[in-house]
């Protein structure tokens, strides 16, 4: 027999579902709010519709890539090297990351220069150098406690001479409450301007995927000194689920690129929204 | 949707204030939207369920009803109740032991290197005779961090940049230590995720070779939902003495802090304030309670 709606102890699961994967309050209501619509309008419902109905309300959220950055492993044709800022706050796996796609770009055949403007955090510039002799790519560095804009600006100048396919630039973590620290890059991003206008073609913020509700603060805080204009979602090998990511890709339109499953080069994924919704429902 | 809590909890108990009667709808209507409210702070929402029956019990209890400014009462029994669940009072690290041992372990980037120097930093500033330990042999460049830090404390480093083999690592440092007369040791660790059986073997073996007298976990301030899953898991495995949680310099409201000390009842022992050595302090719980309320 056919039900005309969802019955309340169907919707409360689902409330606890997506409110323990960091989905937050408000999405979670906008979803299932969404749902309840849907199912007031078509009016039958089994447990299999309702599934689907679920993970294609979650899906819309997520918004698909731009065009106007790297599709998977394909980059946009510019003029000169592609210039990737990769920023985000203490911890979440930037330089991970940023090894990791250098692994990934140069496996397709680019030609890729890494910049190390952390000079702040003990061994940043080591950890980078080693990720760079993990991947077989040069690494540009002014040593510790240097100014991190020289850096990024020499990144890119060598990037250029070199004939670079690819420059990523490494960056200090920083919370994106610390005002000096965030006009800090927009600096970086200034001086790279002098020699490529239109750098960086990329700003990506990385985010922990295990970080709850103060993600969406994080997304907010970066994108007003910087244009974010990709996601990186991180330690998605453990437990938490990075539900938080939807809301961000709902309210501000940043698409996700990638996810980070492991500490191991090959440990990074393209982001497909289908299989990120569906381990939201998967047991651990 | 970020409203910091307080508004919320004005909202909450606005249904409570300026009512002439007040009825039992209506409280449970507050609780409802103080649930909400610590949802929103990443707090576990079964934790914040059970929290909130209890500050619901303890608001029927004392008359909230009939009280003069219900509002005002309703705050107070909120952060008094959440002050409890963090424990109440401020727990010391124990430094027992000759020489006293400390492990540090957590999640990747949780913040247990800095730490490790931010601790050393203090016990060395009290005059203790101190050893970091680097046992993490997996994390590119974790030895050269711990190293740099420990040149900032004015720390010794004990390091054996080829052994693959963290438990030896750690049993060797040990015995260095007693040999040196060092009075507190403190072993950093790599990060690893609970669901890795391997590394969280590792871990366990590390402890039982050196029998540590605190054993800290640290944690990262802004952990979602899956705070309570890592600590259980953790505790489960290490039984850990204490928690750390680190970057609260931050803007999050830090319910991970509430949730842990609910589900593994381990006191917060120390807080991190910041990137440098000095950004250390010990854990209040009524701060704590007053930060997750955003009074
Ligand atoms: N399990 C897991 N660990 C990861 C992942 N990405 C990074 N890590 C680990 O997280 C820790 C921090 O990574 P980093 O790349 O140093 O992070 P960061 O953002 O550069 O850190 P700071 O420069 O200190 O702000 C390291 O132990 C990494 O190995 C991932 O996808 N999964
Ligand atoms: N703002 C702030 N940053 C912190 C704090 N504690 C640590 N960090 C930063 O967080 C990042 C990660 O810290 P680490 O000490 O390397 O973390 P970890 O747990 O040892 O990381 P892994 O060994 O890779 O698992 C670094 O950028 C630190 O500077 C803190 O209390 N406040
Ligand atoms: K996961
Ligand atoms: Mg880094
Ligand atoms: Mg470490």
């Amino acid at each position: 027999v056919g039900r005309s709606k969802v019955d309340e102890e169907v919707l409360d699961e689902l409330e606890n579902v997506l409110v323990s994967s960091d989905v937050g309050v408000d999405t979670t209501v906008k979803i299932i709010d969404a749902i309840e619509k849907r199912v007031a309008r078509d009016l039958y419902l089994n447990a299999t519709e309702l599934d689907k109905i679920l993970k294609e309300e979650i899906a819309r959220l997520l918004n698909a890539t731009q065009p106007d950055t790297a599709q998977g492993y394909d980059l946009p044709k510019v003029n000169g090297p592609y210039v990737i800022l990769v920023v985000g706050v203490n911890g979440v796996g930037k330089t991970t990351t940023i090894g990791k796609l250098a692994a990934q770009f140069k496996k397709s055949g680019k030609k890729v220069i890494l910049g190390a403007a952390d000079t702040f955090r003990a061994a940043a510039v080591d950890q980078l150098k080693l990720w760079g002799e993990r991947t077989g790519v040069p690494v540009v560095s002014h040593g510790m406690n240097t100014d991190p804009a020289s850096v990024a600006f020499d990144a890119v100048k060598q990037g250029v001479e070199q004939g670079a396919d690819v420059i990523l630039i490494d960056t200090a973590g920083r919370l994106h409450n610390k005002v000096n620290l965030m006009n800090e890059l927009a600096k970086i991003k200034r001086v790279m301007q002098k020699y490529i206008p239109e750098a960086p073609h990329e700003v990506m913020l990385v985010l922990d995927g295990s970080t709850g509700q103060n993600a969406m603060i994080q997304a907010k805080e970066f994108m007003r000194v910087t244009e974010v204009n990709a996601l990186a979602i991180t330690k998605l090998d453990g437990t938490a689920k990075g539900g938080v990511v939807i809301g961000i890709s709902d309210q501000l339109s940043i698409p996700v690129k990638y996810i980070g499953v492991g500490e191991k080069v090959d440990d990074l994924q393209v982001f497909n929204k289908y299989e990120f919704v569906d381990s939201l429902f998967k047991k651990n | 949707m970020f409203d910091s809590l307080s508004t919320k909890l004005d909202y909450a108990i606005k249904s409570l204030k300026g009512e002439g009667k007040i009825t039992e709808i209506n409280v449970a209507t507050t609780v409802k939207e103080i649930r909400r409210a610590l949802v929103d702070a990443d707090v576990n929402y079964k934790v914040a369920k059970s929290v909130t029956d209890k500050i619901k019990d303890e608001a029927l209890g004392q008359d909230v009803l009939i009280a003069v400014k219900p509002g005002q009462l309703m705050v107070k029994i909120v952060a008094d109740e959440l002050t409890n669940l963090m424990g109440g009072t401020k727990v010391d690290i124990n430094l027992t032991g000759e020489p006293a041992v400390v492990l540090v372990a957590g999640l990747q980037g949780s913040g247990k290197t800095t730490f490790s120097g931010k601790l050393g930093y203090l016990l060395k500033k009290q005059n203790r005779n101190v050893l970091l330990v680097a046992c993490d042999i997996y994390r590119p460049a974790a030895i050269d961090q711990l190293k740099v830090l420990g040149e900032q404390a004015g720390v010794e480093v004990y390091a054996e940049p080829e052994n693959r083999n963290a438990v030896e690592i750690a049993r060797n440092a040990i015995a260095y230590a007693k040999e040196q007369r060092k009075k507190v040791v403190i072993v950093d660790t790599a990060g690893r995720l609970a669901i890795d059986e391997q590394m969280m073997r590792e871990i366990a073996e590390v402890k039982k070779a050196i029998q540590p007298t605190e054993t800290l976990f640290v944690v990262d301030s802004m952990t979602g939902q899956d705070a309570v899953n890592t600590a259980k898991a953790f505790n489960e495995r290490l039984n850990f003495d204490g928690v750390v949680l680190t970057k609260l310099d931050g803007d999050s409201r830090g319910g991970a802090a509430l949730s842990i000390r609910t589900v593994v009842e381990k006191p917060i022992k120390y807080i991190g304030t910041g990137e440098k050595l000095d950004a250390i302090d010990v854990f209040h719980p009524d701060r704590m309670a007053q930060r997750i309320l955003g009074m």
